[in-house]
């Protein structure tokens, strides 16, 4: 890193390039990849609003996507086949170009959050992105086996008297607010890009589940760094830099 | 005898009863079959002594502390997902010894990777060596060819000496002629 000023923005999405991929591991385990981005559309909106009020940002985004988190279940069956996540996505969405397009203080921020401004990311951004990247892997680690063992094989975990909430309403609410701390850093594609685009092209790939893990974060790294280098080097804004780097290793892995 | 599951006219299905009224008693060590043309019920009452499906009328008594396993008919959704022979078996504490040769030198492999028939022996073994006192298996020959079959039935022998009970629901009359110890034929709407 050349210049110190830098080096925080690095961290804090280095933190997010680990962290994201493996994340989307599970999302795309439990087909729900789409909620990864309503979460991210969602802490915009919820980022905006605090804005509006007067609350930090970074409380406002992580709120709302938590509330969208631990909801989500209750409407999961009237809502079913990913509608829920469509119609969070919307919302989330048109919640925040409006706030952007109608309150002059907040277009600002929302250009950062969706044009993925990562460059900007101070301490603020940093500390909350490492514990909270610390607790999120020790979490997976912790519930990894369940999780499967949940999507492979339902009725055996359920037979066997595991408690749910863990698995259901514990990891949406740990998904929705890993994606809000990184939209606030990333931008809400960016932070998508991470979380799908990683996963995908390791699952058509690894041998096995632990092997997949490790593609996944190991593919976001090397995007990651090339992004950041690139879009340095260029002058551009790093979000979509990410992105069509990911989509771009997509196109030519898959 | 040491009862593992009974059942008094028992009636269960989904929004309204599926069944007829049903006397039923498996011991452990005993493989009984349970058998029948299609739409009597048969997934339906393995589903409620699982819990998912409702019971109507009458009563299911489990022994305490039941350890139950239950294969369904639907392959486990495992294509697409990186997820090897030797990690499902890990999930389900389910051990490798016993596998049939054509099987057991392709745990590494990508279950998606698998025939199908393999792929099914496989899922079906998970959940036949988790660790469970009462075995619930639906239609476990499908998709296996006969050295599967055979397998799969010394195997069965070997669960229930071991003292598990085993209660199988199959189409395969040969299967379940050779296998079980008792028979439960549900006839349309009559228990034979």
């Amino acid at each position: 890193m050349s210049s110190e000023i830098f080096l925080i923005p690095f961290l804090t999405g280095l933190v997010c390039a680990i962290v994201l991929p493996l994340l989307g591991c599970y999302l795309r385990l439990r087909d729900q990849w789409l909620a990864a981005l309503a979460y991210a559309h969602v802490a915009a909106a919820g980022a905006l609003l605090a804005l509006l009020v007067g609350v930090p940002p970074v409380l406002g985004g992580l709120s709302m996507a938590a509330l969208a988190g631990a909801g989500r279940r209750l409407f999961a069956r009237r809502l079913s086949g990913g509608a829920g996540d469509a119609l969070l996505l919307l919302g989330g969405w048109s919640g925040a170009v409006l706030l952007a397009a109608n309150a002059p203080m907040a277009e600002r921020l929302g250009h950062a959050l969706f044009d993925g401004q990562l460059y900007f990311a101070s301490s603020q951004e940093l500390w909350p992105v490492a514990i909270g990247g610390a607790v999120a892997l020790l979490a997976l680690r912790a519930l990894s086996s369940r999780l499967l063992l949940a999507r492979v094989y339902p009725d055996l975990f359920r037979l066997r008297g595991l408690p749910a909430w863990p698995i259901q309403v514990g990891f949406d609410l740990m998904a929705a607010l890993g994606l809000a701390l990184a939209t606030m850093s990333l931008g809400v594609m960016g932070a998508f890009a991470l979380v799908f685009i990683p996963p995908w092209l390791a699952f058509r790939r690894a041998a096995n589940w632990r092997s997949g893990l490790g593609w996944a974060v190991a593919i976001s790294l090397v995007a990651y760094v090339s992004a950041f280098a690139l879009a340095l080097g260029l002058d551009q804004p790093f979000g979509p830099v990410l992105a069509v780097l990911l989509a771009l290793a997509g196109l030519l892995v898959a | 005898m040491n009862s593992l599951l009974r059942t008094e006219q028992l009636v269960v299905g989904w929004q309204q009863p599926a069944t007829r009224p049903l006397d039923l008693n498996v011991a452990a060590g005993e493989i009984v079959g349970l058998t029948g043309p299609n739409g009597v019920g048969k997934s339906t009452l393995l589903s409620a002594f699982a819990g998912r499906a409702k019971v109507f009328s009458g009563r299911i008594e489990q022994r305490p502390g039941l350890r139950l396993a239950l294969q369904r008919q639907d392959v486990p959704p495992v294509v697409g997902m990186p997820l090897s022979g030797r990690e499902l078996l890990a999930l389900t504490g389910a051990s490798a010894e016993g596998l049939p040769v054509w099987l057991a030198g392709r745990l590494d492999i990508r279950l998606d990777r698998l025939s199908g028939g393999q792929r099914h022996y496989l899922t079906l073994w998970a959940v036949l060596q988790a660790p469970a006192d009462l075995v619930l298996l639906d239609e476990p020959t499908n998709n296996l060819d006969v050295a599967g079959v055979a397998h799969l039935t010394e195997h069965l022998r070997d669960r229930a000496a071991a003292g598990a009970g085993i209660l199988v629901v199959s189409h395969d009359t040969a299967f379940v002629d050779a296998v079980c110890d008792r028979v439960i034929a549900l006839k349309g709407h009559d228990v034979v």
